[in-house]
C-alpha cells in the first residue's frame, strides 16, 4: 500500500503546542574531543600571548628609560643609555622599499605571464617552480648576493651614481667618476644590493598571490573584452588588472612584511652602521633584524631588553603591514562557495 | 475575418508566392583554407627575430665605437634597442593598439624570463660553487671536529649539521603538528567568539619576524630559565616560528572540506568526534600534509632563530638537551664567514644539501598534495573500488538470505531461527 495517511489536524491545538526543544546530549567521546581541541586552542593562544606579553614586558624596561628618544636616537649604546632605532628602522624600511621596487614589476610580469601567456602544458610546472622558489632558504639568497651579485652590480651602481647622483638618494660620497683609480668599495654592502637580494626572495610570494587573483578574473568579462575587439593587452588592462588590483596590493604588502623581517640574507650583505643612511648606493646600512643578530650575544640584561624593544617595534610594523595586506586580499576575493 | 492569409502575405512580402527561395550558392573554391585567427604569422616571427638581431647589432656597434663597457650595460642597451626597433617594425603594418599589445607581450615575457632565470641561477650557482665539496664522500660522513680551515676538502664534513637539522625539525614537528592541527580543528569545529579570537591572534603571529621568535626563546628559555644553548632550544624557536604558519594553512584546508559531507555523517548518526576523525580529517588529508610539509620546508631553512639559540659546534652532537648543536643553514652561515676558499666551498656545499632537503620535502608535498579534498590517488581509488565491490557482494548475499527467510516465513514449517524479528529472542 503506497497511500500516505496524514494525521488529522487540530487547528485549535496548534497555537498551544510549543515547538519541541532540541537538545543535544553529547557522548563521552565527543565531550572529550571538544575538551581536547579547546584545550589545544587555548594552549596556542597562551603561547602566542606569552610571546607578545614577554616581548612587551622585557621591552618596557628599556623603553621606559629611553622614552621618546628611542625613536629619534640613531646610536646603539644601550649600556651608555644612548640608544634608539632611528638608524636601524630607517635602514630596514629603505631595504624593504628597494626590494619592493624591484619585486613588484617582476612579479606582476611573471604572474601575468603564468596566468595569461604561458602555454597550457608548462603552466602547472611554472606554478610549482614559483612555489618551490618561495621555499628556498634565505641563506642561499644571501650566499648568491654576497659572492656573485656584489661583484657584478658595482658597475651599475657606479653608473647610476654618476648620471643620477643629483637625485639625493643616489648620491655617493667619496666616489669620483673622473678618477679612474677611485675605489669601488664605497659601492659594496649597500642598501641597494641588500634590496635586490631581498627582492628575489619576496618575488615568489608576491607572484603566487597575484597569479591566484589574476587567474580568477571572470571568463565572461575576458571574452566580452575580446568580443568588443580588444587586443590581449587591452583585455588584460581592462579586465584582469582592475579585477586583480586588490590581490596585487595585498601580495605586495605580504612581500613587504616578509622583506621587513628578513634577517640572514641582509646580515650577510650589509656592513652595519649606526647612522641614518639615506644614500642607497653607498656602503653601509643597517636593519633591525641584523642589529639583533649582531648584538644579542654580547648584550647585558639591559641590552637584551633594548634589543627586545627593537624587535617589538619591528613586529608591530610587520603586524600592521600584514593586517592591511590580509584585509585587502580578503576583500578582493570573491566568496566562491566550496560546497559540492 | 475578412482578410485571408493570402492577403496578409501579400501585404507583407508584396508577392503572392509564399515559397521560400534559397539564395544562389556560389561553389566554394577547393583551395580556400579557413583563416587562422590564433598563433604566429610569419611576419610576427620575422619582425621579432629581425628586431633582436638588429638590437644586438646596435649594442655591438655602440660598444665598439664608444667607450662603454660591462656585460650588464651591453645587455641593457641591446634590449632597449630591440624593444624600440620591434615597435618600429610592428608599426609598419599594424595600428597603434596592436603595437601596444606586442610591446606589452614582449615586456611581460622578458620580465617572466628574467625572474625565473634569476631564481634558477641562484640555485644552480650554489650547486656549482659547492660541487667541489659535494663530490667528496667524507663531506656527508664526517664532522668538522678534526678539520681546520686550512685542511683540504677531503677532510671534514657536515654530518653534524645534517643530523642536527633532522633532530631539530623532528622535535619541532612533534610539537607543532598535533598542536597546530588540533588548533585548526578547534577553530573550524567549535566556532564562536573565542575561536575567532584565536584565529586573529594566530594570523597576527604569522607576522612575527623569525629573529624575534629566536630572541624570545633566547631571553626566556636560555637567559631566564637557565637552559644551555642546545638543539632543544633551537627546536623551540623553530616551533614558535612554524606554529602560526601551520595553523593558518591547516585552517584554510579544513575550511575547504565540503559541509554536506560532514552533514551526511551527522545525519547517519555519527558524533562530532567520529565525523572529524572519519570524514573531515581524511578528506583534508592531502591538503594538511601539504601544509605541514611546506611549513617544514620554511622551518628547515630558517637560520636566524637557530643562530640565537643553538650555539655553534664543529663536533657531532646527537643529544638535543645538552651542548650546542648546529643546523644546515647555520653551518652555511658560519662556513662562509671564513676567508678560506675551502671553507667557502664547504658553505656552498652545505647550502646545496639544504636546498636538496627542501626540494625533497617539496616533491613529497606535490605527490601527496596538489589534489583537492575528495580527489583520490590511484591506489586510494583502487581501495575504494575494492571496498565497494565487497559491499555490493555483501548486499546481494543479504538480499538472497532475506528472500530465503521470507520464503521460509511463508511456509509454516520453517525454523524460528530464520524469523528476522527483533523481539524473537
Amino acid at each position: 500500500m503506497a497511500t500516505t495517511f496524514l494525521p488529522p489536524r487540530h487547528d485549535d491545538d496548534a497555537a498551544a503546542v510549543e515547538p519541541r526543544e532540541v537538545t543535544t546530549t553529547r557522548s563521552k567521546s565527543d565531550r572529550f574531543f571538544r575538551g581536547g581541541v579547546s584545550a589545544s586552542g587555548a594552549l596556542v593562544l597562551l603561547i602566542m600571548a606569552l610571546v607578545g606579553v614577554f616581548l612587551t614586558v622585557r621591552a618596557l624596561q628599556a623603553l621606559s628609560q629611553a622614552g621618546f628618544s628611542f625613536i629619534t636616537t640613531q646610536a646603539w649604546e644601550p649600556d651608555g643609555g644612548n640608544f634608539g632605532i632611528a638608524a636601524v628602522l630607517s635602514g630596514t624600511v629603505l631595504i624593504a622599499l628597494t626590494a619592493i621596487f624591484f619585486a613588484v614589476p617582476l612579479s606582476t610580469g611573471v604572474a601575468l605571464y603564468i596566468s595569461e601567456y604561458s602555454p597550457r602544458k608548462i603552466k602547472q610546472t611554472l606554478i610549482s617552480l614559483v612555489d618551490l622558489m618561495a621555499a628556498v632558504p634565505s641563506v642561499v639568497f644571501g650566499l648568491w648576493g654576497f659572492f656573485f651579485l656584489q661583484g657584478q652590480i658595482i658597475g651599475l651602481a657606479r653608473w647610476i651614481s654618476t648620471y643620477f647622483g643629483w637625485i639625493p638618494i643616489f648620491s655617493v660620497e667619496g666616489s669620483d667618476p673622473n678618477d679612474p683609480l677611485s675605489t669601488a668599495t664605497v659601492f659594496t654592502s649597500s642598501t641597494f644590493i641588500a634590496g635586490i637580494v631581498v627582492a628575489l626572495m619576496v618575488a615568489p610570494i608576491t607572484t603566487s598571490v597575484m597569479r591566484e587573483v589574476f587567474s580568477q578574473a571572470p571568463v565572461g568579462e575576458r571574452e566580452g573584452a575580446y568580443a568588443l575587439g580588444a587586443t590581449k593587452w587591452g583585455m588584460i588592462r581592462s579586465v584582469v588588472l582592475p579585477f586583480g588590483k586588490g590581490g596585487m596590493i595585498g601580495g605586495t604588502m605580504l612581500g613587504l612584511g616578509r622583506a621587513l623581517g628578513e634577517t640572514i640574507a641582509v646580515f650577510m650583505i650589509i656592513s652595519p652602521v649606526f647612522v641614518f643612511q639615506p644614500h642607497i648606493l653607498q656602503n653601509g646600512t643597517n636593519s633591525v633584524s641584523a642589529l639583533i643578530a649582531l648584538r644579542y650575544g654580547e648584550a647585558t640584561p639591559f641590552g637584551t631588553s633594548a634589543l627586545m624593544a627593537a624587535g617589538l617595534a619591528l613586529f608591530i610594523i610587520t603586524l600592521i603591514v600584514n593586517f592591511i595586506a590580509s584585509s585587502i586580499v580578503a576583500r578582493s576575493r570573491s566568496g566562491a562557495a566550496t560546497d559540492g | 475575418m475578412t482578410a485571408s492569409i493570402d492577403d496578409l502575405d501579400k501585404l507583407v512580402s508584396g508577392t503572392p508566392n509564399r515559397r521560400t527561395t534559397l539564395p544562389q550558392r556560389t561553389p566554394t573554391p577547393p583551395d580556400l583554407k579557413p583563416r587562422r585567427i590564433g598563433g604566429f604569422r610569419r611576419s610576427d616571427v620575422l619582425s621579432l627575430v629581425g628586431a633582436a638581431i638588429a638590437g644586438f647589432g646596435v649594442a655591438a656597434l655602440l660598444f665598439t665605437l664608444l667607450p662603454f663597457s660591462g656585460w650588464l650595460g651591453f645587455l641593457a642597451v641591446a634590449y632597449l634597442a630591440f624593444v624600440a626597433l620591434y615597435a618600429v617594425l610592428v608599426s609598419l603594418d599594424e595600428d597603434f593598439s596592436a603595437v601596444k599589445d606586442r610591446l606589452a607581450a614582449v615586456l611581460i615575457h622578458s620580465l617572466a624570463f628574467t625572474l625565473l632565470m634569476a631564481l634558477i641561477f641562484v640555485v644552480t650557482f650554489t650547486v656549482i660553487r659547492g660541487w667541489e665539496a659535494l663530490t667528496n664522500i667524507n663531506f656527508f660522513t664526517q664532522d668538522m671536529q678534526n678539520a681546520g680551515p686550512l685542511d683540504p676538502l677531503t677532510a671534514g664534513g657536515i654530518l653534524h649539521a645534517i643530523l642536527g637539522t633532522l633532530i631539530m625539525i623532528t622535535i619541532a614537528l612533534a610539537i607543532v603538528i598535533p598542536l597546530g592541527v588540533a588548533c585548526a580543528v578547534y577553530m573550524n569545529e567549535i566556532p564562536g567568539p573565542f575561536a575567532r579570537f584565536v584565529r586573529t591572534i594566530s594570523e597576527a603571529m604569522t607576522a612575527l619576524p623569525s629573529i624575534v621568535a629566536g630572541l624570545f626563546i633566547y631571553a626566556s628559555l636560555i637567559l631566564i630559565l637557565g637552559f644551555d644553548k642546545s638543539g632543544f632550544a633551537a627546536a623551540m624557536a623553530i616551533s614558535v616560528m612554524m606554529l602560526p604558519i601551520i595553523i593558518r594553512a591547516s585552517d584554510v584546508v579544513l575550511r575547504l572540506v565540503p559541509g554536506n559531507l560532514k552533514e551526511a555523517a551527522y545525519a547517519l548518526g555519527a558524533g562530532q568526534w567520529r565525523t572529524v576523525w572519519h570524514v573531515t580529517l581524511p578528506t583534508a588529508r592531502s591538503g594538511l600534509m601539504t601544509a605541514i610539509i611546506l611549513g617544514t620546508a620554511r622551518g628547515v631553512g630558517e637560520t636566524s632563530p637557530v643562530l640565537l639559540t643553538a650555539g655553534f659546534t664543529a663536533a657531532l652532537n646527537v643529544n638535543p638537551t645538552t651542548g650546542p648543536m648546529v643546523s644546515l643553514p647555520l653551518a652555511t652561515f658560519e662556513f662562509v664567514k671564513s676567508p678560506e676558499p675551502t671553507m667557502i666551498a664547504r658553505g656552498f656545499g652545505t647550502a646545496a644539501v639544504l636546498m636538496f632537503l627542501v626540494l625533497i620535502l617539496f616533491i613529497i608535498a606535490r605527490i601527496i598534495g596538489g589534489r583537492g579534498p575528495g580527489n583520490l590517488s590511484k591506489s586510494q581509488q583502487k581501495r575504494r573500488a575494492k571496498r565497494s565491490r565487497e559491499d555490493s557482494q555483501r548486499f546481494t548475499k543479504r538480499e538472497a538470505s532475506r528472500v530465503a527467510s521470507q520464503e521460509a516465513l511463508a511456509t509454516p514449517s520453517s525454523s524460528p531461527r530464520s524469523l528476522d524479528f527483533g523481539d524473537s529472542s
